[in-house]
């Protein structure tokens, strides 16, 4: 793989605090090495930020490694960057060429409120979570691990829906800013598999409205967040939403 | 210097927790909605246990300093978890995972410890497969195992390449379910920047909102501490960007000894570093060195393409010296081989700090498997290939992507190129039998203490610990403490201890703001991790160590004048976080150091030059150095305190995997 080092102007949303107005900031980056990662690049410029007497540029991650879901930001236009199935920290420079001008905003939603520059709130996720995103058993409860056996499909289809990182990028894609396919990947994880069977219908029910409380959006079934989901969760975890809210809904629960 | 005592008690080991359950001091349910209990990190330790707690009645508030309990590095865990359930009936017991454990960790961890861990290991397994966390599994519908370093059975339970993600999220939503009933309260973007101690008692903690940079005080009856490892004293690590030893440091500072600190793991695969600009390593899971092999050229300095070298011209060294477990040795020996291979100029790629894992022979086995498993004959070279890789993605497939994303090469194709690196610590925060520290009423459990390791991890046995400490083992030990304080009613805010605590803490903060010097926290935190990595890395040596300490106290005066923190101390500024943990890595990376001296010998993944065996194998002095280093923080430097260890059932050897 050839490396090569390019300059770029990055046009970066600023905004004080969640209340106060924010706007875009042109900064000129140089000497940027294809092999970095893109949050590396923009710690050189905090770093210069920094030594300037500047204001650093605010934005969540942890792990960097693409498994957390704490980063986030648009990049031109699109959630997590243009790198399909890829969080924005594990996107490299190599997407990027000499002299490119690069957007970068926060994810916007009304459930997501700005907390400051380019992060925002999640927590509408948790409390989805909070109202049913479970199963109910205590600590020492459980009976053998091989007791129950669960056939290895739908193991596998359990798994690809709760490698959910959380991260939101489905809502930031969406025109409606929806959270389908955050809330289905979570009910498809436990609908799937015998333990969540109990809870089954109670949690589907309540989950959606703690969703709809929360101010996100309908789905209208453009698959954006499909698209843009740096886990490449399927739309068909929506299709099974809807069907275990009906189920539910019909049969009165 | 006094003998620690661990609390251990009495008996066989086989019954000595199963007689601590059945005789320990109970809380009845009335008395727990009374008592408070906080918990500092939410990852696999604190999640498991602030759930737990809250499910038994107890008033938990928990703390993170992510923006959700989700996001705590355990997540990141890759390969797996170990349990002693014998599925595949090739052996496997409670003992043979104790003894895995033990001898891994060189003999220097606590037998009882160890054996509680082995014994709880299958109820985690159960655990978790009743919240639903989706195991891999069999054609059958039973769990699925594979291997991992230093062991010969398959005991380890995985998700994909994700196990630690579905693990942590298991715990979360039965966190998140806490939360939901009310017992417990969660503070997300939150940070412990002070304990509060009472009476000798720990009584609460100062915490900072990220947020609005605002001080908050907070009571419990007990204090968890479930706040990870200290990997990033290195800066560059496996760990995530915020993982951080303050809380652990806080404590340390206020009493809590801290133990065995030159304890520290450097993972053998790792994705090489690309350049300066690096701010982290990438893991490449321990499970792939169950298919691939490791090697690098016979030749000196060879400059040929990997695919360019014939079979012949290739060392795989780890097959050559320990043919009993090959690619399969513990994470300690197979770092030290790669980086003597390197060392001897034998690297690959630019910077020559890199041996190649290949997946190659383990593509056309998988891929002949496929033939005559689906009867297809006689087919070409190129369908057996494409039908192992098959394979290897469904096995591996999110490492394989990771690696292609990161170093833009495709693993299917070239062997992947890796490198040792900082991934875990064994050392923590010294705790008894109970996981209670030095300070009556603090415990630590997970990667923060420094319990069950010894002096090297065994793969898959991080989320074991983290998982056994919060579910199955302070659930009791913790009431046995409690049920004392059942008479203690709730401390006012106002007390003197907290005031004093809090002014302690904005003294800190208000004196780290003022020093407005030129060099930014990133500078220094890349400096110490030097600093820490030449000396106190894979290899120390008596004089590499006292130059190491000299340049961390320089360097710590350098920060305390002349570092530069931008922004505000009453709004959210996460220079003026990470300046708070530099500045605590840089005290530990002077103790890190201290510890590395004393111990002369070699053991684990502490290594003196000094102290080899004729063909550079570890060697352990148990005559001068069987016991754990507890150090006490005095203003003037550090006291060494011993707590010896006494093997009744191990026969510590020669550690061999050959």
């Amino acid at each position: 793989m050839q490396h090569y080092t390019m300059n770029l102007n990055l046009k970066v949303w600023r905004q004080k605090s969640g209340t106060s107005t924010g706007g875009f900031e042109t900064y000129s980056v140089s000497n940027i090495s294809s092999e970095m990662s893109f949050l590396e690049m923009i710690d050189v410029l905090n770093e210069r930020l920094i030594k300037e007497g500047g204001d650093p540029i605010a934005f969540d991650h942890d792990c960097r490694e693409g498994i957390c879901g704490m980063c986030s930001m648009v990049i031109d236009g699109r959630p997590h960057g243009p790198w399909k199935g890829t969080t924005t920290c594990q996107l490299h420079m190599r997407a990027f060429k000499d002299g490119d001008t690069i957007t970068i905003e926060p994810f916007r939603a009304n459930a997501f409120p700005v907390i400051k520059d380019l992060m925002v709130s999640r927590s509408a996720f948790d409390r989805i979570i909070q109202a049913g995103g479970y199963v109910s058993v205590n600590t020492g409860n459980a009976v053998d691990g091989n007791a129950i056996p669960i056939e290895k499909e739908k193991a596998d289809d359990a798994f690809a829906a709760a490698a959910c990182i959380g991260c939101g990028a489905c809502v930031a894609a969406c025109k409606n800013a929806s959270a389908m396919l955050f809330l289905s990947a979570k009910v498809s994880h436990l609908a799937l598999l015998p333990q969540g069977e109990p809870e089954r219908k109670q949690r589907v029910v309540s989950m959606v409205a703690q969703m709809d409380k929360e101010g996100f959006g309908s789905c209208t079934n453009t698959y954006a967040c499909e698209a843009e989901c740096p886990k490449e969760i399927s739309v068909l975890n929506i299709a099974r939403l809807n069907r275990e809210y009906l189920n539910a809904s019909l049969s009165g629960s | 210097m006094h003998m620690l005592d661990s609390m251990i008690p009495a008996g066989p080991l086989e019954e000595k927790w199963t007689r601590y359950k059945g005789t320990v001091k109970l809380v009845n349910p009335a008395n727990k909605r009374k008592l408070e209990v906080i918990v500092i990190g939410t990852g696999l330790a604190g999640s498991s246990a602030a759930a737990s707690l809250g499910e038994m009645g107890y008033k938990v508030k928990a703390f993170c300093f992510q923006d959700t309990p989700r996001r705590a590095h355990s997540i990141a865990a890759q390969g797996g978890i170990n349990a002693a359930k014998n599925y595949q009936n090739d052996g496997d017991s409670v003992y043979r995972l104790f003894y895995d454990t033990i001898k891994g960790g060189d003999y220097r961890a606590r037998e009882a410890n160890v054996y509680r861990l082995a014994e709880v290991s299958t109820h985690i397994i159960d655990q978790c497969v009743a919240q639903g966390v989706p195991f891999a599994r069999e054609y059958g519908g039973l769990l699925s195992n594979r291997s991992f370093g230093g062991t010969q059975v398959q005991r380890t339970f995985y998700a994909a390449g994700q196990t630690g993600q579905q693990l942590l999220i298991g715990a979360y939503q039965a966190l998140e379910r806490q939360v939901a009933l009310g017992t417990v309260e969660m503070f997300s973007r939150h940070e412990m920047v002070e304990l509060v101690i009472i009476d000798g008692k720990a009584r609460g903690v100062i915490v900072r909102d990220l947020v609005t940079g605002e001080l908050e005080r907070h009571f419990g009856h007990a204090v968890l501490l479930c706040s990870g490892g200290y990997g990033n004293v290195f800066y560059l690590s496996t760990n995530a960007m915020g993982s951080n030893v303050t809380a652990a440091w806080r404590a340390h500072r206020n009493g809590a000894y801290f133990a065995n600190p030159c304890f520290t793991q450097i993972h053998p695969t790792c994705i090489p570093v690309s350049g300066d600009h690096q701010s982290k390593l990438t893991l490449m899971s321990e499970s792939l060195r169950n298919d691939g092999r490791i090697w690098v050229p016979k030749q000196q300095g060879d400059n040929r393409k990997p695919n360019q070298i014939p079979e012949e011209e290739r060392d795989y060294y780890l097959e050559r010296r320990y043919p009993a477990f090959g690619n399969l040795v513990p994470r300690d020996v197979a770092s030290r081989a790669a980086k003597e291979r390197c060392d001897a100029g034998y690297g690959v790629g630019s910077s020559r700090q890199a041996v190649y894992l290949d997946y190659a022979a383990a593509i056309q086995r998988y891929g002949k498997a496929e033939v005559s498993k689906h009867n297809l004959g006689n087919v070409s070279t190129e369908v057996i290939t494409n039908l192992g890789k098959e394979v290897v993605k469904e096995k591996y497939g999110n490492l394989f992507a990771m690696y292609e994303k990161i170093t833009g090469e495709n693993p299917y194709e070239v062997p992947m190129r890796i490198y040792p690196a900082v991934h875990y610590t064994m050392g923590g925060l010294w705790v008894d039998y109970e996981l209670k520290t030095t300070i009556d009423g603090l415990y630590a459990l997970g990667e923060a203490n420094f319990s069950d390791h010894g002096a090297n991890r065994l793969g898959a046995s991080a989320l074991m610990q983290g998982l056994a400490d919060g579910y199955f083992v302070i659930p009791y030990t913790l009431g046995n403490y409690l049920a004392d304080e059942i008479r203690t009613t709730p401390i006012s805010l106002d007390h003197p201890a907290f005031v004093e605590a809090e002014k302690k803490a904005n003294d800190r903060i208000q004196r780290l703001m003022s020093i407005q010097g030129k060099q930014t926290v990133e500078s220094f935190h890349k400096r110490l991790g030097k600093i820490i990595w030449d000396q106190c890395g894979m290899a120390r040596s008596e004089e590499g160590l006292k130059k190491a300490i000299a340049d961390v106290q320089a360097l710590k005066k350098e920060f305390w004048s002349d570092v530069r923190i931008p922004g505000e101390v009453n709004a959210m500024n996460p220079e003026l976080d990470k300046a708070g943990r530099v500045a605590d890595f840089i005290e530990l990376g002077e103790l890190m150091c201290v510890d590395a001296l004393n111990r002369n010998e070699s053991c684990g993944g502490h290594f003196r030059e000094e102290f080899q065996t004729s063909d550079g194998e570890a060697l352990r002095d148990d005559e001068q150095y069987m016991y754990v280093s507890a150090w006490e923080y005095n203003e003037s430097g550090w006291d060494l305190h011993k707590e010896e260890l006494n093997y009744e059932k191990v026969k510590p050897s020669q550690r061999s995997y050959k």
